[in-house]
């Protein structure tokens, strides 16, 4: 693991190395270096195969954050290279080229996070919503329960007599 | 086209390729314009069959409750419970249950469990299709109340107000055993002439229209297909 990561910091400027176990580390390199990277893993470091792409949305900070997690089948051990790109007009560089999965990943972003992926194949057709018109509902602030009972039919739920509440309005 | 101006605009924005209205070559030579849409869907609105005497529909209604002909089609984690049933452990064959393929030749519309927006304008296509008379038999709490995705940006919460219902089984997930007493209800119904659901679905086809459009919001299909 330990050469891996030398190899890695020798070429590009990676901080935020953090070590979960002997065999799974994660990396944040900058967004405009973060293809480049992986290339650079997949080619020269044995890291052939693709174990998902997924997102986090830092309202907070206004960022989301992309996580390439890429495996070393002979080696037996995982890298995972974070990046963080801005949550306004959000966009990143398609690695589709690397690994023709990756598309798939990269569709479902858009529709659930709406990040969008340039020159991705197939990026803007349907995912799972189809004809979805709110505003992309994994991020945070997507109210999900509030578009649930606007749109839903809710079944009312239960009258419920607590006996601590009834006797309150009774005495009052 | 029966809502034809509230339709059409979406019709175009997400029709898909093959409902396109293009030119084809007969076998003759000679070039006709097809329009999918209106060509090769009927575009009747369902009608109410009202039965003709009480005494034959009683004798009907008896046959229609011991053949109950159930959709191979699994919606949410429900469907894993259909496996057993109709295998030997608790032969659904011996109620006069048993599975067909096509909705062409089945009456009973399980919807097993959950129902995501994209699931359910599938089920709307696959229930239309259905030749009445037809029974919904829904399956777990999702399709009462939602169950534990009633807040969920993708799931329905009631299934009765996009389909009739005629027996729902509760539970999470219920049972092989709840399932065939949920098929003992429903043949109850039949007998008792309690099971109208396709004259329902008949009668109040603009309420359930409006609802099915109010989330199915690419709706690119004929109103009523069959």
């Amino acid at each position: 693991m330990e050469n891996y990561i030398e190899d890695i910091k020798l070429r590009f400027d990676v901080k935020d190395i953090v070590s979960r176990r002997d065999n799974l580390s994660f990396i944040t390199c900058e967004k405009e270096k973060t293809i480049a990277l992986i290339t650079h893993m997949k080619n020269n470091l044995g890291f052939t195969h693709f174990v998902l792409l997924t997102a986090v949305d830092w309202i907070e900070d206004g960022l989301f954050q992309l996580t390439y997690i890429l495996n070393n089948p002979n080696a037996k051990i995982d890298i995972a290279v974070r990046t963080m790109i801005s949550r306004e007009n959000s966009e990143m560089e398609s690695a589709h080229k690397l690994w023709q999965q990756v598309a798939t990943y990269q569709r479902e972003l858009r529709e659930m996070f709406g990040i969008n992926f340039p020159d991705s194949p197939g990026v803007t057709d349907n995912f799972i919503l189809e004809g979805w018109d709110d505003i992309p509902p994994y991020r945070r602030d997507f109210d999900t329960k509030k578009y649930a009972e606007e749109t839903y039919f809710p079944r009312p739920g239960r009258e419920t007599n607590d006996p601590a509440e009834y006797m309150k309005k009774k005495l009052s | 086209m029966i809502n034809e101006n509230n339709n059409s605009e979406n019709l175009n924005k997400f029709l898909h390729k093959e409902n396109e209205i293009r030119n084809v070559e007969t076998p003759d030579g000679s070039i006709i314009q097809v329009d999918p849409l209106n060509d090769y869907f009927c575009t009747d609105r369902p009608e109410v069959k009202e039965p003709k005497n009480k005494v034959i529909e009683k004798f009907l209604n008896w046959a229609r409750a011991e053949s109950l002909w159930v959709l191979g089609f699994g919606t949410g984690c429900g469907s894993i419970e259909i496996p057993p049933l109709v295998t030997p452990r608790f032969d659904a064959y011996r109620f006069g249950v048993q599975m067909r393929p096509t909705p062409r030749q089945s009456n009973v519309f399980i919807i097993s469990g959950y129902l995501a927006v994209k699931t359910l304008k599938r089920v709307i296509r696959t229930y239309e299709q259905m030749q009445g008379p037809k029974y919904v038999l829904a399956l777990g709490s999702c399709t009462i109340n939602g169950g534990m995705y009633w807040d969920s940006y993708n799931t329905i919460n009631r299934l009765d107000h996009y389909i009739p219902v005629d027996v729902y089984v509760a539970g999470c997930m219920p049972r092989p055993e709840a399932l065939l007493a949920g098929f003992n209800k429903l043949k109850e119904r039949i007998k008792d002439g309690r099971a109208e659901g396709a004259n329902e679905y008949a009668e109040k086809f603009d309420w359930y229209k409006s609802n099915q459009k109010k989330i199915v919001k690419d709706w690119n299909m004929p109103d009523y297909n069959w």
